[in-house]
């Protein structure tokens, strides 16, 4: 599999109290455990089970993601504008791998 | 040449490639079902009262594709630090596990509403349980008919 690339998508900048949409998308097979291969044998389950979402080192939103998540897993959710700093977003791989990103956003 | 004979070796393989089938398929119709997500429920909140309403659970009245449909989830809350939805669950009752999602979210996310996308293998319904900062359960239900399968394959 190739490496799990995230894509984010925030706005460079709100204003103080603007609720703002954050997207996020990582690509990932998300093998659901449940699918063999042409040998019959069960593919193991390797999925990404957490998603967390920080802002300047403080947990804003946090997702846990079951085998029923759809490959290349896509998570939305929401930030109230307060302080200018960064976010940091992070995939938890069933394989032990933790993948990041990060996205500055500058509150006037 | 004896009709008989040929038929039944014809139907002979038939029935053997029809095993051969049903037993490919068989694990991939092991699904959750209702109790599993009742179950599911009672590991976190045995017992406790459940409401309904507050919460908005948006999924397609009908998908096209099982692989990729989209589900949201918006509950109404002050999002202050005395008054927020801590958690958000979601379950399928028609799915090889019944679990799909948890969120968590924080007072700083302004409002609680977050979307993902599922994979559904077949019709089934979505249910989802918030729970307040208080302590106190909403629950939403929505049925998502589906045209194709999102599993195995």
């Amino acid at each position: 599999m190739a490496n799990p690339t995230p894509r984010v998508r925030v706005p460079k900048s709100a204003k103080k109290g603007e609720m703002i949409e954050i997207k996020t998308l990582i690509s990932h097979e998300m093998e659901s455990g449940q699918r063999k291969d042409s040998a019959g044998k069960t593919i193991p389950r390797q999925i990404i089970n957490k998603f967390v979402a920080e802002f300047n080192g403080k947990q804003v939103f946090a997702a846990d993601w079951h085998p029923a998540i759809s490959a290349n897993p896509y998570q939305s959710f929401f930030y109230k504008a307060s302080e200018s700093g960064e976010f940091k977003f992070s995939w938890k791989d069933d394989n032990g791998q933790t993948y990041t990103s990060t996205a500055k956003l500058d509150v006037a | 040449m004896d009709m008989n004979r040929n038929l039944s070796r014809r139907a002979a393989l038939a029935s053997g490639a029809l095993a051969a089938l049903a037993a490919a398929l068989a694990p991939r119709f092991a699904l959750a079902d209702e109790k599993m997500v009742a179950d599911e429920i009672a590991k976190l909140y045995a017992g406790k009262k459940m409401d309904a309403g507050k919460i908005k659970l948006d999924v397609p009245q009908i998908a096209e594709n099982g692989l990729v449909v989209p589900v949201s989830v918006d509950v109404e809350s002050p999002m202050t630090d005395a008054d927020f939805v801590k958690a958000v669950h979601i379950w399928a009752d028609g799915n090889p596990q019944p679990g799909i999602a948890s969120f968590y979210f924080s007072p700083d996310c302004g409002k609680a509403s977050a979307a993902t996308r599922m994979r559904l293998a077949q019709t089934q319904n979505i249910v989802c349980v918030a729970e307040m900062s208080n302590g106190a359960l909403f629950t939403a239900k929505a049925e998502v008919k589906v045209t194709i399968g999102g599993c195995g394959g």
